[in-house]
């Protein structure tokens, strides 16, 4: 079909940080869809320079609010590894907790808050307080609970506190943890499973669509890799961390402040619906119930189901906090004070995964603990080049619809990988050529 | 009427905004007293006019001056929130370096093709009106200061350093554990959260009016950190408020 189109989405909403959606179309012939990056650049890797190793989790958790915990967490490991660091199992399954409540707290924002209000034909989750209070106030719930793992075991959810070097400035005490157990059980279980519900009754409104890529992840022998393990590649297997820079190849595009990357292919996807291709072998059989209610299948190629990847998570999250907090119960807390005193200097790792995709802190120490170079390497940044090879295959396939359902199918696109732009920016900035 | 709040955000990390959707148990009821009108983060609605406008983040480009002078333009009341906002924040600490360094630490030998301002806070552009700090900004202090301006009353004022409300917690003071803090030239209003924590102040909420500075640099380096690191720590948060 011969056609012209012409999309310009300015600072497309429900997503963290300013993004645009620009399509062009001519004559039939598609000259360009893409997600424009347009979010100022915070250039962390310069303010990161000759800053102590008491501070490089400090500054770098302000790369972003909502991954906050998440650049918190990577970066101590970076540092830790830095400067031969050796840290405890209680600090390790408290860090694990950590992750399951920032992971569990960013899937339900996302799902309930960002996405779910395109299922329903509404711009914001805020006329659903109206029409579906029981859902919003379900939402709300599972967010504060979540919440409140941060807040109890971290000390505040947004911008984490306890997290240091070598372990943590606080250990929670046993009846807060057995408190938020209680909870889970109680309140986030029963809460998840009515949310696999709600979300099985909005899923005929997810486009069908599908385009098989790269799934990059974490990977690790005995447990769905959140915390640690190695880089796994569904198309060529495993890699140490250490060997970051060969999956990630940024390089630089000229409408986007954010650099993209590629692996084997011409771009990679990460984040929930990899981890769940990568590993869902791994997952229990709640986890598994779920996917299957809400129709997500192993090796799903549709980018939309990424959303529907984060809800079977939060039941992972949900089922797994409980056994960490039975296995910390079962050892014992111990009022441990954080391992700061370096063995080394140099250059040390980190990588975890984040609710958007598997994250990346390099950093280099001089011998006084000062940093010399940082490199971080954010999901979001990563995902950008897989977002635009989707549009390029989604836009013919959807050609004969209506600009406005052309642009909402893309806007919807965009929001499945729960982009967040401010950590994709944190560095660089491009001028646009038009 | 209900007043008309909005919502923006300039470069920062948005945490300042997440917390306002970590409202969980009071959401359904302030959205009894203001109809939120913009919060792109959130929602897709957008509107010309606001009474109040809620401003995140420091100015650091050029469309970020053009944007926040249109919003103000636009707004009865502007509000700056959290310490990008009120005085450039950890942003600030880039205009530390010369800026050509930054530039080329990050492009390399590319650095002359972009533009960069310093990051600024929002009242060095346009006038603020009232002020949230914080990074982040508590839930609390931002829900005393809402409340303040729908009922029309002055917001509260903190005129006393984290240190005294450390020591009203009865804390141990982070110096007798081996740490440098600074709780005693930042403003408080906190509850000295952090060093509740056993974390050390940071300084986020700003430096106080008046403070004693050579004071508080000797205290630190008397507690085994260098004069060149007690300094970096001091502008962490504060690049754009301390000369040194």
């Amino acid at each position: 079909m011969s056609r012209d189109l012409d999309i310009k989405v300015h600072h497309l909403t429900r997503v963290e940080g300013h993004g645009n959606i620009v399509v062009n179309m001519k004559d039939g012939v598609l000259e360009k869809a893409h997600l424009s990056i347009v979010e100022p650049p915070r250039f962390f890797e310069a303010m990161m320079k000759g800053r102590s190793f008491h501070e490089a989790a400090i500054i770098t958790s302000r790369i972003c609010g909502i991954c906050s915990l998440g650049h918190q967490l990577t970066s101590l490991v970076a540092t830790e590894d830095a400067l031969g660091l050796e840290i405890s199992e209680q600090t390790v399954l408290l860090r694990k907790l950590l992750i399951h409540g920032a992971t569990l707290q960013s899937n339900i924002l996302h799902a309930y808050f960002l996405a779910a209000p395109d299922f329903l034909n509404v711009g914001s989750v805020f006329p659903l307080i109206a029409t579906h209070k029981d859902v919003v106030l379900r939402a709300l719930r599972m967010k504060r609970l979540a919440n409140d793992i941060g807040d109890i075991v971290s000390g505040r959810a947004v911008h984490p506190i306890t997290p240091v070097p070598g372990g943590f400035s606080r250990i929670p005490e046993k009846a807060e943890l057995l408190e938020i157990k209680r909870r889970l059980l109680e309140e986030a279980l029963p809460d998840g499973l009515e949310t696999i519900e709600t979300m099985k009754a909005l899923a005929g409104a997810i486009p069908q669509f599908e385009r098989e890529t790269e799934y990059i992840s974490l990977k690790h022998p005995d447990e769905y890799a959140l915390y640690e393990g190695d880089i796994f590649s569904s198309d060529t297997g495993a890699l140490s961390v250490h060997n970051y820079l060969d999956v990630t190849n940024e390089f630089i595009v000229n409408h986007s402040t954010s650099k993209h990357a590629k692996y084997n292919r011409s771009s990679y996807f990460v984040g929930a619906l990899a981890r769940w291709n990568n590993n869902h072998a791994q997952l229990g059989e709640e986890a598994h119930a779920a996917a299957e209610a809400m129709g997500l299948k192993p090796n799903c190629f549709n980018p939309y189901m990424n959303t529907i990847a984060q809800v079977v998570e939060a039941v992972h999250c949900i089922l797994d906090s409980v056994r960490i907090i039975d296995r910390l119960m079962e050892m014992g807390l111990k009022n441990e004070k954080p391992n700061q005193t370096p063995t080394r200097y140099g250059r040390g790792i980190g990588s975890n995964e984040v609710p958007r995709g598997i994250l990346f802190h390099d950093y280099t120490y001089d011998n006084k603990g000062n940093i010399i170079k940082a490199n971080c390497i954010i999901p979001t940044g990563q995902n950008l080049a897989n977002i635009d090879d989707d549009m390029m295959k989604l836009v013919p396939e959807i050609i004969n619809k209506t600009k406005e359902e052309i642009t909402l199918n893309l806007e919807m696109l965009v929001r499945a990988y729960d982009p967040c732009i401010s950590c994709s920016v944190h560095m660089l900035e491009v001028d646009f050529i038009e | 009427m209900k007043p008309q709040v909005a919502f923006f955000d300039f470069t920062s990390c948005e945490g300042c905004q997440l917390n306002k959707l970590n409202f969980e148990n009071d959401l359904l009821d302030i959205l009894k007293h203001v109809d939120i009108v913009e919060f792109r983060e959130a929602m897709d609605d957008k509107a010309d006019h606001y009474d109040i406008a809620f401003i995140e983040g420091s100015i650091t480009s050029p469309s970020c001056v053009e944007r926040i002078h249109d919003i103000r333009r636009r707004s009865d009341v502007l509000v700056a929130l959290g310490s990008c906002a009120v005085n450039g924040g950890v942003n600030a600490m880039k205009n530390l370096h010369p800026i050509d360094e930054v530039r080329e630490t990050v492009y390399g030998e590319d650095k002359y093709l972009f533009a960069t301002l310093p990051a600024m806070a929002v009242s060095s552009v346009v006038k603020v009106d009232y002020e949230v700090r914080g990074c982040p900004m508590t839930q609390q202090d931002f829900l005393k200061l809402l409340i303040a301006l729908v009922l029309g009353k002055q917001p509260p004022k903190y005129g006393s350093p984290v240190c005294v409300e450390c020591k009203l917690k009865e804390n141990e003071c982070l110096y007798n554990r081996g740490m440098v803090c600074l709780g005693p030239i930042t403003r408080g209003g906190c509850d000295a959260v952090c060093p509740s924590f056993g974390q050390f102040c940071t300084g986020c909420r700003g430096i106080l009016d008046n403070p004693n500075i050579d004071g508080m640099l000797e205290v630190m380096t008397s507690h085994g950190i260098s004069l060149d690191e007690a300094k970096k720590r001091m502008l962490l948060y504060n690049s754009n408020e301390v000369q040194l």
